[in-house]
């Protein structure tokens, strides 16, 4: 190898960063593909199936077209706010990937004097750092609705502020009832907690010892990536397309990517948390991966059925379960994680 | 070196952003500049080794306060700021004058302190920051030499609360 | 038990702890009890107090620190503990009827005063700056709530969101000002702090830090300049509120002030922080300004006031500034005096508002000077005490008054601060004329203006007697109190005798 170049674990690491980037593109391209063809079976119908094989290629066409499309801008719009906005949103989904774990170590195939973490960035904080980031993506969304002046954006981005706010109580409370257990913020050290299994047959998922948090969970999971049935800073039949409705080409496709980016992270973070994440039987540690992908496929699944199946509820109903039902389940939660941890020892 | 070049960085952002809060037009570009002020804060807590603190700083005041300010400026949505007073003008003599003194006092801090180094704070740099685990460390000490304040500070928040509820609620 | 402590620090905690409980029992009874009931929660409130009075009984005497090194269980702490709970209690009394007739809900009232004892508490037995901020920001959220509670009212909402405004300010200040002590000595412990600052350390930054923390104190003190705030809020909050507002914050602020300053700060008093016109200076300079400012413009501005409340926030003003000259005078002496009138004037001024809240009545605000016509004849005995309390403020002999002055000036002039003294005589002078004016509108009988008797409530009646039985015996005996306070004083730690004369 030439001098200039940096040492091979650097490099890695690049690549490392490159590969979980670009996957991280073509999962949401994958998804849109999905949520199409899943939709389209639901509703009885065919979906896309012109472009590539039963239309497996119809988000890169989508992508191509929308490039070329014109940037508009509304006049009265904040030209500085409106013009960040999808770039928060978009640099929150891909940042809050960087610290999830999706496997062991590799050395690839012997390349390397030290194998290397599949794993961008471990720090000791890593759930606090998912959640915080999480949290900056909600300006991108404020500020679109605020800067492009218009009403529709305007309600939807005070919508899903609201909304973020009020449902990433619960997140975090769920979230603690499993660091508790786990006694580490560091993804890779709750994963490799969960390693193992009961009487043989079941394996040692937080799952099973959190079953109301993985609901809680998910359910502000739905929540925060503006999901149906909990998408109102989009409802289309109220307010056009909501905070993004001023947004065109290239910035719109930004919002979209977000938005799928940003489930993906949520069911990585589900997957590790209370999944096991990368651990199951049968395939050898280099190939553990596979099983992450499969489990956060499936959770990513779920969520394509459930838009498909479930209408939005109401605005004032979405409130109410926010903060009546949902945080007040999640506090008794936490409080009987916590004293079955003091109890049992 | 780096780590100098860095800090410095770091710290002209937050003056400028600083600077930018307090003169921007518009009070949602306030808030903005308060946000980037708000990072670049916790970009310093990480350097100091503090990543807790930094994220805490992120989650809580960037993510959450400073969300829900963003969330009261859109609503009130306030176009320009409220007339100023009719005696401007004096008011800005005399923020100058008091912008004066308060520039001296600070560049005569400066010029002292080089010149005469203190003992109390070359001992205070000197003892050595806690660099790594410190959310347990955080955690040790907020529940065990610092809990009488800290259940202090849950009333204070409870205080906090009722009182918000209490003066905004239209009907109690 | 959390690891670290013992039952003994629960045990010495229990004050705090019986005010906390108490507030939260009054929060879950106002949900719990039948809107008719509403009476019942004034009576809670007051056994609260009586119960965290008995609690404090343990504390007496005792000398020690609690909880990790943060709170002390020392005299010092104990008697500004009795002097909030006394406060508490009679503001809770003079309360009923003020909140009937003002519509205000009484069951998130009383909590809010109960937290603010609290906070207050924690401000007197903070040993460590962590604690002392904690206690003042508890104390000051409670009160930014109170002065708004008459929610319809334009003046408490206005004087609510000065208050809050300024108040915020002012904290920011202070804390910057500990934050620099932080910095210097790695420690938020005022012993700690005591005992590595020497002469010199950190330039011209610890001139700085005492000049924020003077400024962040003086605001709550309501110590000119810093003193703004105080007519506009005291006018605009509910009567019982200013009341507890400026004897119960002001006594609290003055504790924390003494316990940052005599024994966190004490090898700074008479010099250390530099020099000014070839004579070195410490933080009692800055005290000394601020106290003949503060009784002068005090006084000066009292004297053309219309309203009650805003004459007495003047007079306040003044009294902060008297008190402040004990704390000038700095030695064991100096601190007790302070101390002494602190407790005197929480009785004197907590009576004369309770004539004011006592003027109060459907569909008369009652807070004007011309309110207080004709008093005489309708209710001598109302009357006569607010003529006690008033030569008492003005500092007349055989009241408690006259005593509260006679032992600081007394100090002052120990201390060798003759000048002070003089100015701070002086003063009192000039304070009679607008404490007479008072007197004299009840004296005046108008036939016309005459209204209908309006009777006084029990509770009223009996924080009056106890204002009054108080103002007197102190000015017949005040031996009772110099003791408690002089054993509290010293608690404070030895100061040292001054430089600056």
């Amino acid at each position: 190898m030439p001098a200039w170049l940096p040492p091979p674990a650097v490099l890695a690491h690049l690549g490392l960063i490159l590969v979980v980037f670009n996957m991280l593109v073509l999962s949401a391209a994958f998804m849109v593909w999905m949520e199409r063809k899943v939709c389209a079976y639901i509703q009885d119908r065919n979906g896309p199936n012109r472009v590539g094989f039963e239309g497996v290629l119809q988000p890169f066409a989508d992508v191509i077209k929308l490039l070329f499309k014109e940037e508009l801008r509304p006049k009265a719009a904040d030209a500085l706010l409106f013009a960040i906005a999808p770039v928060i949103s978009a640099a929150a989904a891909f940042a809050a990937f960087a610290v999830i774990p999706f496997g062991t170590s590799t050395t690839l195939w012997g390349l390397l004097d030290q194998p290397i973490p599949l794993q961008v960035t471990d720090v000791n904080v890593a759930v606090l750092v998912i959640f915080a980031i999480t949290s900056m993506g909600i300006y991108g969304i404020v500020l679109a609705g605020w800067s492009s002046n218009s009403k529709y954006s305007l309600l939807g981005g005070l919508r899903s502020s609201a909304q973020m706010i009020s449902y990433e109580l619960s997140y975090g409370l769920a979230l603690a009832a499993v660091i508790m257990l786990a006694g580490s913020l560091s993804l890779r050290e709750i994963v490799l907690n969960q390693a193992g299994t009961w009487w043989g047959f079941i394996p040692r998922w937080y799952v099973f010892l959190q079953p109301i948090g993985f609901l809680i969970f998910m359910t502000a999971g739905v929540a925060e990536t503006n999901r149906a049935p909990f998408d109102f800073p989009e409802a289309e039949q109220e307010l056009v397309a909501g905070y993004h409705t001023e947004y065109s080409s290239m910035s719109f496709a930004m919002f979209f990517l977000a938005e799928y980016v940003n489930m993906v992270t949520v069911s990585a973070v589900a997957t590790s948390l209370f999944l096991g994440g990368w651990l199951g039987p049968f395939l050898p540690d280099w190939l553990a991966w596979v099983w992450f992908l499969v489990k956060v496929f499936l959770i990513l699944f779920f969520y394509v059925w459930m838009r498909w199946t479930l209408p939005r509820y109401r605005y004032d109903q979405l409130m109410e379960f926010g903060w009546k039902y949902l945080l007040p389940v999640a506090v008794l939660n936490l409080l009987a994680t916590a004293a079955l941890i003091l109890w049992i020892g | 070196m780096f780590e100098s070049i860095l800090f410095y960085t770091l710290a002209a952002f937050i003056l400028g952003f600083g600077v930018l809060v307090v003169t921007a037009r518009n009070t949602v570009h306030c808030v903005v500049f308060l946000v980037a002020n708000f990072l670049c804060v916790a970009m310093i807590y990480v350097m100091l080794g503090a990543e807790f603190l930094a994220i805490i700083q992120v989650l809580v005041y960037a993510g959450g306060i400073v969300v829900l300010y963003l969330f009261v400026v859109m609503l009130v949505n306030l176009k320009r700021g409220p007339d100023a007073a009719p005696d401007r003008r004096r008011q800005s003599r005399v923020g100058f004058v008091l912008a004066a003194v308060m520039l001296a006092e600070i560049s005569a801090i400066l010029v002292y302190s080089a010149a005469r180094p203190a003992s109390a704070v070359a001992a205070a740099a000197a003892t050595p920051l806690q660099t790594v685990g410190n959310t347990e460390v955080v955690g040790m000490l907020l529940y065990t030499d610092y809990l009488i304040p800290f259940e202090v500070a849950s009333m204070l928040l409870l205080v906090a609360m009722i009182g918000a509820i209490l003066l905004a609620k239209k009907e109690i | 038990m959390p690891p670290g402590f013992s039952s003994s620090d629960f045990y010495y905690l229990m004050p705090e702890l019986v005010i906390t409980a108490g507030a939260l029992l009054v929060l879950a009874l106002d949900v719990l009890l039948p809107r008719a009931w509403e009476r019942v929660l004034s009576w809670v409130t007051v056994a609260v107090i009586l119960g965290a009075g008995l609690a404090l009984v343990p504390s007496a005497g005792q000398n020690l620190t609690i909880a990790r090194d943060l709170v002390a269980i020392d005299g010092f702490a104990t008697f500004f503990k009795v002097l909030f709970l006394v406060a508490a209690a009679l503001t809770v009394l003079m309360s009923p009827r003020y909140l009937t007739l003002e519509n205000v809900h009484p069951g998130e009232y009383y909590f809010l005063v109960l937290c603010a004892t609290l906070g207050m508490m924690f401000m007197a037995g903070g040993v460590d700056l962590i604690t002392l901020f904690i206690g003042l920001e508890t104390m000051a959220v409670s009160f930014y709530v109170l002065t708004g509670i008459i929610r319809p009212n334009k003046r408490s909402n206005e004087a609510a969101i000065k208050y809050f405004v300024l108040g915020a300010f002012s904290l920011g200040l202070l804390l910057y000002g500990m934050s620099i002590l932080y910095g210097l000595t790695g420690s938020t412990h005022l012993r700690v702090i005591a005992t590595s600052l020497v002469a010199g350390d950190g330039g011209l930054l610890l001139p700085f830090a005492v000049m924020l923390l003077v400024a962040g104190i003086g605001f709550k003190i309501a110590a000119v300049p810093f003193h703004m705030w105080a007519p506009d809020v005291y006018e605009g909050a509910p009567t019982p509120i200013t009341a507890f507002l400026s004897v119960g914050s002001k006594a609290a602020s003055f504790a924390m002030l003494l316990r940052i300053f005599v024994a966190g700060l004490p090898a700074f008093r008479a010099d250390g922080l530099g020099t000014a016109w070839g004579q070195p200076f410490g933080w009692g300079a800055f005290f000394y300004v601020l106290a003949v400012v503060t009784m002068t413009v005090g006084n000066l501005a009292a004297l053309t006031q219309g309203n009650i409340k805003r004459l007495l926030a003047y007079s306040s003003i003044a009294h902060a500034g008297y008190i402040l000259i004990g704390i000038v005078a700095g030695s064991t002496r100096g601190v007790s005096a302070a101390l002494v009138y602190l407790m005197i004037y929480a009785f004197m001024q907590l009576g004369a508002f309770a004539v004011v809240v006592m003027l109060r009545r459907k569909d008369i605000i009652g807070d004007e000077l011309k309110d207080l016509t004709g008093l005489y004849a309708t209710h001598p005995g109302a009357a006569i005490a607010m003529l006690v309390f008033m030569l008492s403020l003005g500092g007349i002999p055989p009241t408690a008054g006259f005593m509260g002055k006679f032992w600081v000036f007394g100090a002052a002039i120990d201390a060798g601060y003759v000048w002070l003294a003089v100015i701070g005589v002086l003063n009192s002078a000039v304070s009679l004329y607008y404490y007479i004016r008072i007197v004299v509108f009840m004296w005046i009988s108008e036939e016309e203006e005459k209204s209908a008797a309006f009777g006084i409530s029990p509770a009223v009646a009996t924080v009056l007697a106890v204002t009054l039985a108080m103002t007197v015996l102190l000015g017949i005996y005040p031996r009772l109190l110099f003791d408690f306070a002089q054993a509290s004083a010293a608690s404070l730690g030895s100061v040292p005798s001054l430089g600056l004369r």
